[in-house]
């Protein structure tokens, strides 16, 4: 047997994950506390003994990581106008499998430079203009942050016209150059920025986060886990040389606090006489909603869809809603142990599906003129997608999982919103989608088939 | 010398989409970065263009009558945007029926247009009007 081990250390848990490359197949998982405190090595200790216990195994022939302990990545961007190149450094940073603290558009004032000293972002990525196109937002913005009182990495992306120029003025800075996020309007160019992104990830935010002793064990990449799902997902859509994928898929991942989402798809319209507006999509495209998950962020649910749909969808009255989600708020670790509760997580999480699915998607808008119906879209038409996968902690242990995730399909009373119309539904059930996009990047085809197996589909 | 930038579109829920593709190999063809912006597009999208790719001219195609309509505050949302002094052109069937030109000319003029070109003009007139506002020799 030769057996790899994946780690992911997690924001609250270390899960570790043993696969046998030989046979091809997931071994076992384990899991424990993540100990960001005092040395996140311990969790890793405790998650090690577990599957010790469970499998008999402590020797590996490798070993693989992915972190978002810590904070994960944290990122803040710049850009000019805030529907091109602040968007595209915001998608950019995004797909690198950051956490983007904040993204500003036009030019910086003191306020901004002072709040983002106080955020102390683990990179800062500065665009603006197209190359060739405007300097003047960039050079003032590369001046103003160049006295920021924080001590970070800037990665310079935008009017490559002006670059030279820009670092100049950052040189007393740690500062990275590299390719325009937009170097035209119809042209969006992020993997050169996530590269960079990556790598700076590997070469510091590793030693900063506590990580540098667990490095020195690991033998491989380190990526930002949001990283690690969204290559696990570009496998299991293209499939590999030898092995088809299932083509394109959208999916979501509930956590307590942020809700993810990913497609990997192109998007196209799928309607006749429509017309594209706005930056052109990433095929693999990754959104974060901050405001939406099932603990820390359960308010925002509760915002972003009313008072009124949480009823709806709970059956439980909209006084005692607002009641029991100050207390999910201040009591993370509630548990779904009463009827009630229950009730609440299930409206809670399918409100979260719904919202954060439909904020993913792109929106059709009819527009009639004298000859008839004219379509606007702008994002991704994802009617066409086939496959829909679950993840995170909050749905996967869910037992109305695929009538939660329904909610992230189309929806009649909602038909601009371009989400899919039939899809099956695989959920994640052994978590392990992190450690499959790690074990991808030498073992293609051992991951894919690991996810083509592990994945259950629970299609109603 | 470097290429002079223009931003092109069909403004508003227009959908003439053939004129457009003339005037982008016209202007390409003369000598200018074009960024073309296709059909329905706003006044938004325009100027937002303009300001990232730092253009030097906004050239506005309305076939379908309503351009007046759809042009309207144009010039003030460039000033707003910090576009102050960008040209401006209109062309194509800028407004419904026959109307004497120079009443409409009148009209966009006011509202701020650099240049106001009747039904039937040709690209290369304003190739030419371009290569004078932009001192290109
Ligand atoms: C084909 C066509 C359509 C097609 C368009 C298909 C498509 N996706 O492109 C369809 C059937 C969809 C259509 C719909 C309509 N159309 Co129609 N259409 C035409 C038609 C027959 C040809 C247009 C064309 O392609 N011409 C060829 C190109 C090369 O010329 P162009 O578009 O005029 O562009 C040139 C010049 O105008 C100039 N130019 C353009 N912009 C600018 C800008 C500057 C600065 C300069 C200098 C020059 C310039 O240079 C271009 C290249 O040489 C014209 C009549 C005609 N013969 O022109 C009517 C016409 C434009 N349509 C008209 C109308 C009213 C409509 C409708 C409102 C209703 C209808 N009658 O069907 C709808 C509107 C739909 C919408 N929301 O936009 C009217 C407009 C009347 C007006 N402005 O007063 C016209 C003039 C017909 C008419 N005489 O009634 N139409």
């Amino acid at each position: 047997m030769q057996a790899i081990l994946l780690i992911d250390f997690g924001s609250t848990f270390t899960k570790v994950t043993a696969v046998d490359i030989e046979a091809g197949q997931l071994i076992d998982t384990a899991s424990s506390y993540t100990t960001v405190e005092t040395d996140v090595g311990e969790g890793l200790e405790f998650a090690l003994a577990k599957l010790k216990k469970q499998t008999g195994l402590e020797n590996f022939q490798k070993r693989l990581a992915c972190s978002s302990a810590a904070g994960g990545l944290r990122m803040v961007a710049s850009g000019l106008v805030p529907a091109l190149t602040a968007e595209a450094a915001k998608v950019a940073s995004l797909g690198a499998g950051a956490k983007v603290m904040k993204v500003y558009s036009y030019q910086l004032i003191d306020e901004d430079i002072e709040e983002i000293a106080n955020i102390k972002p683990d990179i800062f990525l500065l665009t603006g203009g197209t190359d060739g196109g405007n300097q003047d937002c960039i050079l003032h913005n590369a001046g103003m942050l160049v006295d920021c009182k924080a001590d970070f990495p800037i990665l310079l992306a935008g009017n490559r016209s002006c670059a030279a120029e820009c670092e100049k003025i950052l040189s007393k800075r740690e500062v990275y150059r590299c390719e325009n996020v937009l170097p035209q309007l119809e042209k969006l160019n992020i993997e050169p920025v996530q590269r960079h992104i990556r790598d700076l990830f590997l070469r510091q935010i590793i030693n900063a986060k506590g990580l540098s002793r667990e490095a020195e064990l690991i033998s491989g990449i380190m990526m930002p886990t949001p990283a690690a799902v969204l290559q696990a997902m570009e496998l299991l859509a293209k499939g590999t040389d030898s092995r088809p994928g299932l083509g394109e898929l959208f999916a979501v991942d509930l956590g307590g606090a942020t809700t993810d989402v990913y497609s990997m798809a192109s998007g196209a319209p799928t309607l006749e006489n429509t017309v594209i507006k706005g930056l052109p999509e990433p095929w693999a495209k990754r959104t974060v909603e901050g405001d939406i998950g099932m603990r820390y962020s359960a308010a925002g649910i509760s915002t972003a869809v009313g008072l009124e749909r949480l009823s709806q969808l709970s059956g439980l009255k909209p006084q005692k809603i607002v009641e029991m989600i100050k207390h999910t708020e201040q009591n993370p670790d509630t548990m779904p142990n009463t009827p009630e509760q229950s009730a609440l997580d299930f409206a809670l999480a399918a409100a979260a599906v719904e919202t954060a699915s439909a904020r993913h998607a792109g929106i059709i808008e009819e527009t009639y003129t004298p000859l008839g119906q004219t379509w606007l879209q702008s994002g991704k038409d994802l009617t066409k997608v086939k496959t829909l996968i679950a993840t995170g902690g909050a749905l996967i242990h869910n037992r109305d999982v695929s009538k939660i995730v329904t909610h992230a399909l189309y929806n009649e009373s909602v038909p601009e919103s371009l989400r899919p119309k039939s899809s099956r539904i695989l959920i994640d059930r052994q978590y392990i989608l992190s450690a499959m996009g790690l074990l991808s990047i030498e073992y293609p085809d051992v991951a894919l088939s690991i996810m083509k197996k592990e994945l259950e589909d629970v299609s109603i | 010398m470097e290429k002079k930038k223009l931003v092109i579109g069909v403004i508003g829920a227009d959908v003439h989409a053939v004129g457009n593709k003339i005037l982008y190999h016209a202007f390409t063809d003369a000598g200018f970065e074009v960024i073309n912006l296709g059909v329905m597009v706003s006044q938004e999208e325009y100027i937002e263009a303009a300001i990232e790719s730092a253009a030097d001219a906004i050239i506005v195609s309305s076939l379908y009558g309503h351009g007046e309509l759809d042009c309207r505050g144009f010039r003030d949302r460039c000033n707003e945007a910090g576009l102050k002094d960008i040209l401006l052109y209109v062309g194509g069937n800028i407004v419904v029926g026959k109307q004497p030109f120079e009443e409409v000319e009148q009209r966009f003029l006011e509202m701020g247009f650099s240049r106001v070109y009747p039904a039937g003009t040709s690209p290369e007139t304003a190739i030419e009007d371009l290569r004078k506002d932009l001192r290109i020799e």
